[in-house]
């Protein structure tokens, strides 16, 4: 699998320059957040605005009502935990272009409860006029500039920095569902790094002889729920959801909202963080820790199938997930 | 009379009454909205009366209105779906490059905003009767489509933020219009005035001045007794900012204020203000002023004759009522 080195700082600056109304802001994680290169190049169009994220989002609210299209760099959690109400007033109501780069969601951070942005989703999707998209691969992160800057109206990205997996060869699209397996026993609805975890999922289990219908989500708000219903209904055992957040109001709610709103009778287990906050460590240990990854996953579909399948940790490391360039494509469509 | 110096050779709005008449209008307006609606932002038409004349009739440059003098109803809030929504900020006039730009910054003025606005002739007195009334877009607390109103200000220390935002995004497009925030003290409580203060003077954001109702009232009642804020002047200037004090009733003191340079800086002027100021009547209610409200017929009846010959006007006729 191709890993990718910093595609945010390469797309963003490249989308920047070609769109001469981006402005690029920051809250004291420049380098962090990958804009240091373009902070350096480009001093005329970076905003410095300091540990101060309330005065930030009002600011970006005024930039906005001056015709700019003002990109605010922060950890998720920075930007909507303090500034709220600022959020809300200054941002979200009068729909200003606002685009919120929400770094280090859910457990990508060793960081802590103060770093993680776990509730991110659920806050974000109930506030009117937002748009929330969610990148799973490099691909993703390097579309997603763009694509958020087409958005008329604000709009929160969950971003991934550093070494980020490709698994995908064609960019995401506003609104745009990936069908990334067309299986018939159990549907698997995942994003952002979740998607990474339930395609080795995917790949233990299509040994084992259980056939997953997977869904990845690049769009989270607004929600595709005619997609999500078209998809359940076609397999037999129920709907597994698996996301880097709380389960409380996230993509499981939002599917189980869907589901109860259709009348559709599938059964559901949301995985994630079930109603607990999380503490420090690495990625992958908090992701085993708290039951968001491929063993998880397999556990899940084991109970919704009623059948053993016998994979273990081994046999899911023993799956080789292929670059996309390769002839195994990521996606079915 | 004093005329600003016309930046617009046609559009500019000319002042054809004094800045004291208007100011006065305002307190009149706003006392008899009060005394009808029996209760109301009364002590804020005292402090401000002066400073919100001030800017409308003489220190912003504004175009014509663009919106109906009679303020249409309630017409949605901001959403995709709602492609004709528009904000107040018409009855400022339009937002063209070389006009002023006002926020409210303490949006439970509005009553006091919008009586600026009947004094001045962007807005007909008919808006003022509909002031909180359900349907209407002369709302209580100013918002975004009220009369005047540009952004949502209702959350308190807000506005200046939001103005350095603008007045940066206007002088990078080399726009000659200034943004001006109409503040008030108690938001110095609030932690992020302090973070647009240091945040203006940061990036030298000097298109962007304020005025600041120094009326040492909140909501709960005087601001010493709430929290003490200490000295404003001495904050402010710490921060970054070029403050000017005056008597806030002081009108000439006022156009000097404004005149103070403040190059790459931000420009507060502090406008020591009474919240009786002009009805002296009110100062039995010390310290409980932030929303004056009656008790009884009786009470609303005193009051009624007792402003009314301070102001030197007729008592409001509640003979129907």
């Amino acid at each position: 699998m191709e890993m990718v080195n910093r595609p945010y700082a390469t797309a963003f600056e490249a989308h920047a320059l070609a769109n001469p109304e981006v402005l690029c802001l920051s809250a004291d994680l420049t380098s962090s957040c990958e804009i240091d290169g373009f902070r350096d190049r480009h001093p005329d169009r970076f905003l410095s605005l300091g540990m101060a994220e309330q005065n930030m989002l009002s600011f970006a609210g005024g930039l906005g009502l001056a015709g700019f299209r003002p990109f605010l760099h922060s950890f998720g959690v920075f930007l909507y935990r303090r500034p709220y109400d600022q959020l809300m007033a200054s941002v979200a109501y009068p729909r200003r272009k606002v685009r919120l780069m929400g770094f280090l969601p859910g457990l990508t951070t060793p960081g802590g409860m103060t770093h993680q942005a776990i509730e991110d989703i659920a806050v974000m999707r109930t506030i009117p006029n937002m748009t929330v998209l969610e990148a799973g691969d490099a691909t993703e992160v390097e579309s997603i500039v763009a694509e958020a800057d087409r958005v008329d109206g604000p709009v929160y990205c969950r971003i991934l920095r550093g070494a980020v997996p490709r698994l995908f060869a064609t960019p995401m699209r506003l609104g745009q569902v990936r069908v990334l397996a067309e299986g018939d026993d159990v549907l698997v609805v995942t994003a952002g790094i979740a998607t990474e975890e339930a395609m080795r999922a995917r790949g233990a289990l299509d040994r084992a002889g259980v056939s997953v219908r997977h869904l990845h989500l690049a769009t989270l708000k607004p929600f595709d729920a005619a997609t999500i219903l078209a998809h359940a209904e076609a397999v037999r055992f129920g709907v597994v959801t698996l996301e880097n957040h709380l389960v409380t109001g996230g993509i499981g709610s939002m599917v189980a909202e869907a589901l109860a709103e259709a009348g559709l009778p599938r059964r559901l287990t949301r995985l994630g963080l079930q109603d607990t906050y999380a503490h420090g460590g690495s990625r992958p240990y908090l992701m085993r820790y708290y039951g968001l990854d491929a063993l998880s996953l397999v556990r899940a579909v084991e109970r919704l199938t009623g059948q053993q399948t016998g994979i273990d940790e081994a046999a899911l490391g023993a799956v080789r997930l292929e670059a996309v360039h390769s002839a195994a494509k990521a996606e079915a469509l | 009379m004093k005329h600003k110096v016309n930046r617009h050779k046609e559009a500019v709005v000319r002042n054809a009454r004094t800045t004291e008449a208007i100011a006065q209008g305002i307190r009149r307006r706003v006392f008899e909205h009060t005394i009808r609606a029996n209760g109301g932002y009364l002590s804020q038409a005292c402090s401000a009366a002066e400073q919100l004349a001030f800017l409308y009739n003489e220190a912003l440059t504004l175009g014509a209105p663009t919106r109906p003098m009679i303020p249409p109803p309630f017409g949605g809030v901001p959403a995709a779906c709602n492609p004709g929504y528009v904000t107040g900020a018409g009855y400022n006039g339009p937002a063209a490059p070389d006009y002023d730009r006002l926020f409210i910054a303490p949006a439970h003025y509005a009553l006091v905003a919008y009586a600026a606005l009947v004094e001045v002739g962007r807005m007909a007195p008919e808006g003022l009767e509909m002031f909180n009334r359900d349907g209407s877009s002369v709302e209580m607390i100013g918002a975004e489509h009220s009369p005047g109103m540009e952004v949502h200000n209702g959350t308190l220390g807000i506005g200046l933020s939001t103005a350095a935002g603008l007045a940066w995004g206007r002088k990078r497009r080399g726009e000659a219009g200034q943004v001006c925030v109409f503040m008030s003290d108690g938001e110095v409580q609030e932690g992020q005035t302090w973070e647009a203060v240091q945040a203006a003077a940061h990036h030298r954001i000097d298109n962007l001045w304020a005025i600041m109702d120094v009326n040492r009232q909140q909501c709960d009642g005087a601001m010493d007794a709430v929290m003490t804020v200490g000295d404003i002047a001495a904050k402010l200037r710490a921060f970054g900012a070029v403050v000017a004090e005056v008597d806030a009733h002081d009108l000439a003191a006022l156009r000097q204020a404004r005149a103070t340079p403040h190059e790459g800086r931000p420009l507060i002027i502090l406008a020591h203000s009474s919240p009786t100021q002009g009805m002296a009547f009110l100062r039995r209610r010390f310290p409980r002023l932030h929303y004056v409200r009656f008790k009884s017929e009786a009470e609303r009846a005193e009051m009624n004759a007792a402003i009314a010959a301070e102001l030197g006007i007729a008592p409001v006729d509640l003979g129907d009522m």
